[in-house]
């Protein structure tokens, strides 16, 4: 279970992006946040996914309430999330052959002997091969590169998966195909997510309900809202 | 001459030999070709000098010469001799060979300080990064050559007085470098993904942060070489640098003044070129890899 409760957030103390917003993913469930650009719902993501320290409001995290962000959140909470962003470009360190980012959050963790073994195994998964995980970030296309950040969100099996609009960059075919690597991905190990984003018809097919952004912050009371209603 | 050049390239490129025939932009290319190219055969001429020379013509620095002082240039000294006959032209070399050490050394100290601090400060963020920002203002609201001065006071004369009063005042503009970009860089997605997969905050710093600011913090140090050389020289100006007896440019000319007024040029010229030529060889270079890794023009990061 996944619960942020009225969260205020923002970059400037007097004016936040997020205001008393309340969101709730149980466990092994797909909600998608459809609202338009701007309107502050990847920031939500980001407080989701403890990236982000909101101004108030609560996240409770499995029954425990979450009481620090970034660093300050314990490793064991952090990690029970895999986090994928808009711009993969971004999100890879340049200097990081595809492998070696991959394998970054076993590093971080002291995991090193289940380097091998663990990107062996996703690397097929998510569609890169072994010559592609020779490359650094500037000499493959965004979708591969992408391909590396969701084998990277999906290495330490977390427990929950925040996309912060992850297809936007893509085509539609590598769209289909990472949607697929998450889904199986949700199928067997149960995990809940959060995928953000404005692209309705995606968010309706992929997830088990959307939500528009419209109704978290007008009524908080009508939350949900049916996948098949437009 | 030049008028000449211009008139004929201005009216029939096609005729005249030296003009480029292309465009504005191959011409700035071929320009700064030849500026990189210039620069770095002097910085390898003055290194293989200066790491040469003291092998094939040991100095003797209690030698003097008095019935060959203040000889203008010539075959036998190019250089011309000083006001007690030693040759110029060695001195130089044995000068500019304390000058780079000195330049090289403390132009690295600094620069590890410096983006030691600067990462500090850009990692932590918050009140520390304010703080420490606060200590550098503070730092860089005293004259660097008064620190310097006071610094070098505190030591017997010699070469690592200098080094150590060099790098303690020069490591600020780097400081401020490393951290600007560490904050730029800290707000990148990735950073999130490493924070997201249980990197601790050290490893953050180091492995995601410091690897990006490395080309910065190489480019300052570079630059920071020349400026190391001229506040070497100033301090032995002033007499507060090395001990009297060593060879250097800063000793070198200060010596030499009297004679300036007698009107023996050479005395105060040639070491003052041998200040000023490494300077600007070591500057072109680092302006060459600032345009390459930083297009647009940062005001710290010029000489």
């Amino acid at each position: 279970m996944l619960e942020l409760r009225d969260i205020t957030a923002g970059y400037e103390p007097r004016t936040p992006v997020v205001r008393g917003v309340s969101l709730t993913v149980a466990a092994g469930e797909a909600v998608g946040l459809l609202g338009p650009s701007g309107c502050g719902k990847s920031t939500l993501a980001r407080v989701a996914a403890l990236l982000h320290r909101p101004d108030g409001g609560t996240v409770t995290l499995d029954g425990e309430t979450v009481t620090g962000w970034r660093h300050r959140a314990p490793r064991r909470q952090r990690t029970a999330y895999g986090v994928l962003f808009q711009q993969p470009r971004l999100s890879a360190d340049p200097r990081l052959r595809l492998g070696e980012l991959i394998a970054e959050p076993l590093r971080a963790g002291g995991r090193r002997a289940e380097i091998a073994d663990r990107v062996g195994e996703l690397a097929p998964v998510v569609g890169l091969t072994d010559e592609l995980l020779r490359r650094r970030p500037h000499e493959v296309s965004d979708g591969q590169l992408q391909r590396a950040c969701l084998a990277r969100a999906l290495v330490l099996r977390p427990r929950w998966l925040i996309c912060d609009e992850m297809t936007a960059m893509l085509d539609a075919s590598t769209t289909a195909a990472l949607v697929a690597v998450v889904e199986s991905y949700r199928r067997e190990s149960g995990a809940g997510l959060l995928a953000v984003g404005h692209d309705r018809t995606l968010l309706a097919r992929w997830c088990d309900r959307t939500v528009r952004w419209a109704d978290l912050t007008g009524a908080p009371a009508a939350r949900a809202e049916a996948p098949a209603d437009r | 001459m030049a008028d000449t050049d211009t008139t004929t390239s201005g009216t029939g490129p096609a005729t005249s030999g030296t003009a480029t025939s292309g465009g504005r932009a191959a011409d700035g290319r071929g320009r700064r070709a030849v500026r990189v190219g210039v620069s770095a055969a002097l910085t390898a001429a003055v290194v293989l000098a200066v790491l040469v020379v003291p092998l094939l013509f040991p100095l003797d620095r209690q030698a003097v010469d008095l019935a060959a002082k203040l000889q203008p240039p010539s075959l036998t000294h190019p250089f011309g001799t000083d006001e007690v006959g030693r040759d110029l032209l060695l001195r130089c070399v044995y000068g500019l060979r304390v000058s780079l050490l000195v330049g090289v050394v403390a132009a690295l100290a600094a620069t590890v300080i410096g983006t030691a601090v600067g990462a500090l400060a850009g990692a932590l963020g918050g009140w520390a990064d304010r703080a420490v920002m606060r200590v550098v203002d503070l730092f860089s609201s005293v004259p660097h050559l008064l620190l310097g001065i006071f610094i070098v006071a505190m030591f017997r004369p010699g070469v690592w007085p200098v080094i150590i009063s060099v790098a303690l005042t020069h490591w600020l503009s780097t400081a401020r470098i490393v951290r600007a970009e560490v904050l730029s860089l800290r707000s990148r997605p990735y950073i999130d993904a490493a924070v997201s997969g249980g990197a601790s905050r050290w490893r953050v710093t180091v492995r995601h942060l410091l690897p990006g600011v490395l080309p910065q913090a190489g480019l300052a140090a570079v630059l920071m070489v020349p400026h190391a050389i001229w506040h070497e020289s100033a301090l032995s100006f002033l007499g507060l640098g090395l001990p009297a007896h060593e060879a250097s440019l800063g000793i070198m000319v200060n010596a030499a003044r009297g004679s300036l007024l007698a009107g023996d040029w050479w005395p105060t010229l040639f070491p003052g070129v041998f200040i000023i030529v490494p300077t600007l060889a070591i500057a072109g270079l680092a302006g060459a890899w600032r345009e390459r890794i930083n297009p647009r023009r940062r005001s710290e990061l010029m000489l």
